[in-house]
């Protein structure tokens, strides 16, 4: 039981925090969230803006106070704790550099604010800038630099202090794609090498599933789902979930007709069968991926469902096509075919009944309790 | 580039501020500098002949040798120097830690505590000084509430002594210290005074190493400000200080008002702007050294 506790780097338990709304009444920025983070792991809290997950991370790092629950930080109760004697250390959303010291002297602060000699010192600003490809940047300061120097320069200033958890809050939003996406690799390994624990701040479901071994959805001051990225856009837990990760269609409504060949009737009146497992009566919503629709065979076997359409529009996105459909009911269904699905969709014209087809049993059932 | 309309246009704004300050602000300023080297007239006014003895007094020059030199000015000055320099220290005390209390308030608060602290612009310097006496004289507000009180068993002289001028001119400054101040602690990026505590400095080490040196310009625009006004001042120590504290302010408005000798009065103004500008010069090269690079 202890053994098990000291795995858990980071624990927050019903934590609970309402802010007071400019115009009166309070918003409930967490809501009762409880959570273990286990070591040397690399964690995204994922959500929309105004999800709380802002609010989950200063309270980690002590700068907001819950109304109640508790964080604990390697084991020990941190409630009171100012952020100075936190364990933890962060990379702020807009950096937060100190502009009247140079780059060492930003990345050292953390040792020199602790009484590091200066030799020592020197040594590990030197070993640090050099990690996150910076060396012989020193003595610039930081409005000498560009964004993504910046961005280097907060991360190595964070990592210095060796902290037991490093909290990342947004760090990449303000850097232009292809340099977020590089920077996204250089996060993940940079986690790798260093062996200690990272918790991401993000709202970009992108970035959640390219680095995350483990990805927290929270909503509304709740968390929605934990577990590894793949988890999240295969088998979302809520109908949240799977509109906010990945693309795809979702259908609404409820289970009838017997348990060997349930059909999901929705509330415009579009019947679907689905896979085996819902009972009858079962409130569910089936999410239906782009990947997962191709243009239906000549002789259909029983394990295709097959939906009726017309083709509205075909996208180029360079890797694939996106060929937007409407179904009967007006809902709207896009379908990226692999390269061999593609030569039978590029048949077909704008404007021109298509029938999409996808294995009865891929696509995702939530059942709702 | 500026463009040939543009540059018209912006010379058409500019002129009249140009003018208005070539006129009003350069010429008595020429006119001060051409007086201190004429000649004393007998009631007042100048005799239009070179005369370097208005400066020759200040110094100790005279008819062409060096005479013992009179410390008189001297003292005044260095008098001067050392109350204006008491007051920058006394009044960014005051100011720094009201600036950063003011600064934490809701920002309706903030306005409304700005407000009251210029508020005493409203009223006439004078009368504002005047009470001043009125609190510190003998028979006065602050010796009757002690008395009252029985913490001194008689009245105690405060008025007529530099503690009182300082209290004058403190008082007079404080707004003039506050405003640079606040602006300079408002605009603070409160992330990084985050940024700072998460690095694991205590709020001490996060106020000499970020809030201070981050809010070195607003202290120095302060202190400049309270500076140079109490350095030339003459109402303060005319009121507070009574006759034995005399500043260099007094001293020129003596030579204008009294004395009635022109030439010396300016030679006097003339040198304290040339020290002035030498202080000044030198105090914002050090400061800028330290500033932000921008």
């Amino acid at each position: 039981m202890i053994e098990e506790a000291l795995d858990y780097i980071a624990e927050v338990k019903d934590a609970v925090k309402r802010f007071l709304a400019p115009e009166g009444g309070a918003i409930t920025a967490l809501d009762g969230i409880s959570l273990e983070i286990q070591q040397s792991q690399f964690v995204t809290l994922l959500g929309p803006s105004g999800c709380g997950k802002t609010t989950l991370l200063r309270a980690i790092s002590g700068f907001e106070d819950l109304d109640s629950g508790e964080v604990r930080i390697g084991g020990e109760l941190v409630t009171g704790v100012p952020p100075y004697r936190r364990p933890v250390n962060t990379v702020f959303q807009n950096y937060a550099l100190f502009p009247h010291l140079s780059v060492s002297g930003n990345i050292g602060y953390g040792l020199e604010v602790a009484g590091v000699p200066r030799k020592e010192r020197d040594r590990r600003v030197g070993e640090a800038l050099e990690r996150v490809g910076l060396a012989g940047f020193d003595l610039r300061k930081p409005a000498q630099l560009s964004g993504g120097q910046q961005q280097r320069v907060a991360l190595a200033r964070a990592i210095i202090n060796q902290p037991k958890l490093l909290l990342l809050d947004e760090p990449l939003s303000a850097l232009d794609r292809n340099l977020r996406q590089s920077m996204q690799l250089e996060l993940k390994s940079l986690q790798h090498d260093l062996g200690i624990c990272f918790l991401f701040v993000t709202h970009d479901q992108e970035e959640a599933l390219t680095m995350s071994d483990q990805v927290i959805v929270l909503n509304q001051g709740q968390i929605e789902q934990i577990g590894p990225p793949e988890v999240h856009y295969h088998q979302p837990a809520t109908r949240f979930v799977a509109e906010f990760i990945g693309d795809g269609t979702l259908f609404s409504g409820k289970i009838q007709n017997t348990v060997e060949n349930p059909i999901l009737v929705t509330e415009d009146g579009l019947s679907i069968a689905v896979g085996v497992g819902p009972k009858v009566g079962d409130k569910a919503t089936l999410i239906i991926r782009p990947e997962q629709l191709n243009i239906a065979p000549e002789n259909p076997d029983d394990s295709m469902v097959i939906l009726d359409a017309v083709l509205e529009q075909s996208v180029f996105q360079g890797a694939t096509r996106r060929y937007v459909c409407q179904l009967a009911n007006g809902t709207s269904i896009s379908a990226t075919p692999t390269e061999s699905g593609d030569q039978a969709f590029s048949r077909v014209k704008p404007g021109e009944p298509v029938r999409l087809a996808y294995r009865r049993s891929t696509p995702h059932l939530i059942i709702e309790t | 580039m500026i463009g040939k309309r543009e540059s018209r246009r912006l010379a058409a704004l500019l002129t009249p501020g140009t003018l208005f300050l070539g006129i009003f602000f350069m010429g008595p300023l020429a006119v001060m500098i051409v007086y201190s080297f004429l000649e004393p007239g007998l009631y007042g006014g100048v005799e239009w002949n070179f005369y370097h003895l208005n400066y020759g007094r200040i110094l100790g020059w005279a008819d062409g040798q060096w005479e013992a030199f009179d410390p008189v000015y001297a003292e005044i000055f260095f008098r001067s120097v050392r109350l204006a320099l008491t007051n920058v220290a006394i009044t960014l005390l005051i100011c720094y830690p009201a600036a950063l209390w003011v600064s934490e308030l809701p920002t309706r608060w903030r306005t409304f505590v700005v407000f009251i602290i210029t508020l005493p612009f409203f009223v006439s310097l004078v009368v504002r000084l005047f009470c001043w006496v009125l609190i510190l004289r003998p028979s006065g507000f602050l010796n009757s509430i002690l008395l009252g009180l029985g913490l001194i068993s008689e009245p105690f002289d405060i008025i007529y002594t530099e503690t009182a001028v300082l209290i004058g001119m403190a008082y007079i400054m404080l707004p003039f210290m506050f405003l640079p101040l606040y602006a300079s602690i408002e605009k603070l990026d409160h992330s990084l005074v985050e940024a700072s505590s998460d690095l694991g400095a205590s709020p001490y080490q996060t106020f000499l190493r970020v809030i201070l040196p981050m809010t070195l310009p607003g202290i120095a625009a302060g202190a400049v400000l309270v500076f140079i006004p109490s350095l030339g001042n003459f109402i303060v120590p005319d009121l507070l200080g009574g006759a034995k504290v005399l500043m260099i302010g007094n001293l020129v408005e003596q030579q204008f008002l009294s004395a009635r000798n022109w030439p010396f009065g300016s030679a006097l103004s003339v040198m304290i702007m040339l020290v002035m500008l030498l202080l000044i010069v030198f105090y914002l090269r050090r400061i800028g050294r330290t500033e932000i690079v921008k």
